[in-house]
């Protein structure tokens, strides 16, 4: 999965976090919380739906690597990318 | 024979609008069913119905505004007899018997012989007119395959981002009920500072353990506590309604949640008290999307029995709450912020959380609501048992 697929799951997991939001004009490099108005119940949502759509278990240490869009597709793209050898990354949904 | 009625979903309304059945005349309902969907101020409230038996007959159609208290169906009791018929005219439809148990029976209104194209209960085609939504594109979950108003409003949200909530008539019922409050309720307000350092640090060991899906919140701990205060400290958890005081023996914690863009709801996390904090977690993350979805039910709107409202991580240090009637009592909770604190006569960083109580003085004095709000700051010193 390239950092594009990332980044639209993402997107459509934070819309349904925050259904009246306007995404096609969040700033991938503003702070998610700010920005959409996420409180820590949103977050958790949003946390538990990168678990359930990626299959990566964020610990609560790394929240703070989730802070932007830009980080969170980052951080979500090096997980998946260690969790596969190079000859096996080819076979990677 | 018994009449199901209007139901009040809260001291402010007087009327609301029956948008679905979601029961047919000759079903069964028992305790609890959700049997209807009201429109209110609140947003669309899933109804539930408190006595079992059969629908006899429907008497308010869809689309219909009545004061709280009409009759909205006739139920008969389990155990009753059928009601003698009535003219002949009032033949239940073959659209509407109720199909036998154990074999699967072609959709009743298909048998009953309709030519529209799209199976569809009256509240989910005015939704799609309303909405500019082609019924034929969606595939109903309803009985036959019949959309029902949910299917629509599915569509709906993947189409367009908005909520079914209706913000300025939600600031009309909080204006309303904010109002009666600071004209009827005499406050006092007490605050106290807890080190929640041991819950912070319980809550990253718990949530080490667990997957995203089973994590929990301080909210969580915040709201079990204040549970089980209100249950000890009975002056705390009731209504005044009538010039008089009645405890509640069950514990309905409010749970104040804003609503994006504006808005304010409080509905019922029920019998609090009673549940773990894994039980009470999931209940409170259902309940927070569906407040934000407006769709909630009306055992949550009408009964909260005392209110939490927290601020939680981005908030500021204390909350002066405004008690919502006819409840007498609202626990408040800052954001945790780290503050020097003295311990065996050292002073070491800890995390602290400002809590406040703002309570009714036609019920209680400052001296009990001190002890009840100390009673929440010693409950918080021991997580673990929460």
């Amino acid at each position: 999965m390239n950092e594009d697929e990332i980044r639209k799951i993402l997107l459509e997991e934070l819309g349904n976090i925050a259904p009246e939001a306007d995404l096609e004009k969040l700033d991938p490099a503003a702070g998610l919380r700010e920005a959409l108005d996420i409180d820590s119940i949103d977050f958790l949502n949003f946390v538990t739906a990168i678990h359930r759509r990626l299959g990566i278990n964020v610990p609560e240490l790394d929240y703070p690597k989730l802070f932007t869009l830009d980080c969170a597709v980052t951080y979500a793209a090096s997980k998946l990318t260690a969790r596969v050898t190079p000859s096996e990354a080819g076979a990677v949904n | 024979m018994a009449e199901f009625r209007m139901p009040s979903l809260g001291a402010d309304m007087e009327a609301g609008t029956l948008v679905e059945w979601l029961v047919k005349p000759g079903g069964t309902v028992k305790r609890g069913d959700i049997v209807a969907v009201v429109e209110t101020q609140k947003g669309a409230i899933e109804i539930e119905i408190y006595e079992a038996g059969q629908i006899e007959e429907i008497l308010v159609p869809p689309g219909t505004k009545v004061p709280v208290g009409t009759p909205l169906a006739r139920l008969r009791g389990e155990g009753e007899g059928a009601a003698p018929a009535e003219a002949p005219s009032a033949a239940p439809a073959p659209g509407v018997a109720p199909p036998p148990a154990g074999r699967p029976v072609p959709s009743p209104l298909v048998a009953a012989g309709a030519a529209v194209a799209e199976l569809a209960s009256p509240a989910a085609r005015r939704f799609a007119q309303t909405s500019g939504i082609d019924l034929s594109a969606i595939e109903g979950s309803g009985p036959g395959g019949a959309i029902v108003l949910a299917d629509v409003e599915r569509v709906q949200a993947g189409k367009k981002p908005a909520g079914g909530l209706d913000l300025d008539a939600m600031r009309a019922a909080i204006a309303a009920a904010m109002a009666r409050s600071k004209r009827e309720i005499p406050h006092y307000y007490l605050r106290h500072e807890v080190d929640v350092t041991p819950c912070e640090e319980w809550l990253e060991r718990a949530n080490a353990e667990r997957p995203p899906s089973e994590r929990l919140l301080m909210a969580a701990l915040e709201i079990k506590s204040v549970a089980l205060a209100a249950r000890r400290f009975q002056a705390f958890n009731g209504f005044y309604r009538n010039g008089r005081y009645e405890p509640s023996p069950a514990v309905h914690m409010g749970v104040a949640i804003a609503i994006r863009g504006g808005g304010l709801a409080a509905p019922a996390l029920r019998d609090a008290d009673t549940l773990s904090l894994s039980e009470l977690m999931p209940r409170l993350r259902d309940l927070v999307q569906r407040t934000r979805v407006g769709r909630l039910r009306s055992s949550e709107i009408g009964d909260p029995t005392i209110t939490v409202s927290s601020l939680g991580e981005r908030g500021v240090e204390v909350l002066y709450g405004i008690v919502y009637p006819p409840q007498v009592a609202l626990a408040g909770f800052g954001k945790a912020v780290r503050r020097p604190w003295v311990i065996d006569g050292g002073i070491v960083p800890r995390s602290v959380i400002t809590i406040t109580l703002s309570a009714d003085h036609r019920v209680s004095d400052g001296h009990a609501g001190a002890l009840f709000l100390a009673e929440i700051g010693r409950l918080l010193q021991e997580p673990d048992k929460l």
